[in-house]
């Protein structure tokens, strides 16, 4: 069984096709590597999958269940979690309480309104135990306005973790890293088990191709090339469309 | 204590002793006043504070726990059952309204509970074998609870306080509450709250028939108070001045819609007695809140506050990661 399988997905917004017959298949464990230029309709992939669009046409089933027609607020519950490529987080709030947001999503506490969130032991134990994972339990307490661009990549991918997903989706994790935050980022990374499945969209090659095991190209929304590294960055198709040269 | 713990626990004494120092019958109604507007902006605050949802249709929701208690009256039910049916009328109501207005939120929200309040304002207009139209309905006589009547100015002022401190707990309880943390969740950032697997449109329902509840409370009491409804309560210039108590106050803080409320109608009902164009001055009170602090008198206080203590925000230690 696969953890994620697309089949024949299609997506147009009036004449422009930006998912074209797209079919991808992501064993468990499998790290993957999604790129393309610009436009190429990556993270328009990444939304039909989480559900935040929906497909014209095809399907996707997350470890054999048919989730094309799921409502997206209903995937993280079976097991889905991404990152945003536009850090998408709660500026008013310190990181911990980012963190709970993400452990409650998940929680039928989410609907009480008598309890205090402040004493809900578990929650904050399992987000620091979520920070520490990407080494911010330090400044749990912080407010996420005075932390830098690069500790907000790193919340993004403390929340994701925090819903202990088997499917994990990263848009562009190291987009305006530094180069010592991206080995950073880089190691965490790397440190995930391999029961969590993931799917990177990426641009940047050195950090990716150490990353992934298959790599699939897109260009205009069809996928052109897909195999191991070696054979993705051989192949003639991706020096033509991507590589440049 | 904290200054702020301080000033709320003076303020508290000040209401729970207001009877005794204020001179004159006329200065607790108004005193009644300020308690159930301020209920009334607790409850728009759950949704332009900690929803990010503007309604402009409230008043209408107001108006229609108070006629729905002055027609119960009149049809010859008791004070209970005029005040149960009353407020299930009012969160129906509002549930009614979230239904339609929640399809969008900003200016779209706007625009819907703006109409649907000039719905229900055109009813009690018009619909008059319901509501009497013009003439409104006269309620005369105010419930007596365990034989305390509430003619007695000052056992209905204290009768207010009750509800009004109640619904401050439970305000406080509901933000600090992993819903309220949900709901203001989703006032931030509502496709992320979708992502991590919250149900939006829910939270924000929810939310929505806990400010009605407050709403038809506050309209309840306005009515057993001036003991007459009439369109005019459903106008749209309601709604737009409890908005203006919340949006002075504080939108998104406890405190804020209850300092508000008492600045709007301590200018109606006292300062008008002094000035003619009491109007003038409110507005002029509103555009230097909107100049001087405008997040609103509570949270603008509290940072000068702190600005004139030296008071800050202890600067955060910048350690490197390890």
């Amino acid at each position: 069984m696969s953890a994620l399988t697309v089949t024949g997905l299609c997506k147009s917004f009036g004449g422009l096709h930006v998912t074209t017959n797209v079919n991808l298949n992501v064993e468990p464990g499998e790290r993957r590597l999604i790129i393309g230029p610009n436009g190429a309709g990556k993270t328009t992939l990444f939304n039909l999958i989480t559900g935040e669009l929906s497909p014209d046409s095809g399907s996707i089933q997350l470890f054999g269940q048919d989730i094309t027609k799921t409502p997206s607020r209903r995937r993280p519950h079976l097991g889905m979690a991404r990152t945003y490529q536009i850090i998408t987080l709660f500026p008013r709030d310190t990181i911990i309480h980012n963190v709970s947001l993400a452990l409650l999503g998940l929680s039928p506490a989410r609907w009480n309104p008598a309890i205090n969130i402040k004493r809900q032991g578990h929650l904050i134990e399992h987000g620091l135990a979520a920070l520490e994972r990407v080494g911010l339990a330090h400044i749990a307490e912080r407010p996420l306005a005075q932390t830098s661009y690069g500790e907000r990549r790193r919340v993004e991918i403390a929340m994701a973790l925090a819903q202990n997903p088997r499917l994990l989706l990263l848009d562009e994790p190291f987009a305006g890293l530094s180069i010592d935050e991206r080995r950073d980022v880089q190691q965490l990374l790397l440190a995930i088990p391999r029961d969590v499945t993931m799917v990177m969209i990426e641009h940047n090659m050195d950090v990716a191709l150490e990353f992934a095991e298959r790599i699939t190209l897109l260009h205009f929304g069809e996928v052109i090339v897909e195999g191991n590294r070696a054979e993705v960055v051989d192949n003639p198709r991706t020096r033509e469309v991507y590589l440049g040269h | 204590m904290s200054a702020r713990n301080l000033a709320i626990a003076l303020a508290f004494l000040a209401l729970v002793t207001l009877p005794f120092w204020m001179p004159g019958i006329y200065y607790i109604n108004v005193g009644s006043q300020i308690l159930f507007y301020a209920i009334f902006a607790l409850g728009l605050n759950v949704l332009v504070g900690y929803a990010g949802l503007v309604s402009l249709g409230h008043a209408g929701l107001f108006g229609v726990a108070a006629y729905a208690t002055g027609y119960m009256l009149q049809l010859g039910y008791g004070h209970t059952e005029a005040i149960l049916v009353a407020l299930v009328i009012g969160v129906a109501s509002m549930a009614l309204y979230a239904v339609l207005s929640l399809r969008s939120t900003g200016i779209g929200f706007i625009m819907i509970t703006l109409a649907l309040g000039e719905i229900l304002w055109g009813l009690a207009y018009r619909w008059i074998s319901l509501t009497g139209g013009d003439n409104g309905i006269n309620v005369p006589t105010r419930p007596a609870p365990f034989g305390y009547s509430l003619t007695v100015p000052t056992t209905f002022y204290y009768v207010t306080l009750i509800i009004f401190v109640a619904s401050v707990v439970l305000s406080a309880v509901f933000v600090n509450s992993p819903f309220g943390a949900s709901l203001m969740g989703t006032r931030d950032q509502p496709r992320r709250m979708n992502a991590l697997g919250y149900h939006v449109w829910m939270i924000r329902f929810y939310a929505c028939l806990f400010s009605g509840l407050l709403t038809a409370l506050s309209g309840i009491l306005f009515v057993y108070y001036t003991q007459f409804i009439s369109p005019q309560t459903l106008s749209l210039t309601s709604s737009a001045e409890v908005l203006l108590m919340v949006i002075s106050g504080g939108p998104g803080t406890l405190l804020g819609p209850i300092v508000g409320a008492g600045l709007v109608v301590v200018v109606k009902n006292v300062v008008s007695g002094f000035i003619e164009r009491w109007n003038f001055l409110l507005g002029a009170i509103f555009v230097a809140i909107v100049i001087l602090m405008p997040e609103g008198l509570v949270p603008g206080t509290a940072r000068l506050w702190r600005l004139a203590f030296r008071k800050r925000a202890k600067p955060v230690k910048t350690e490197t990661p390890s």
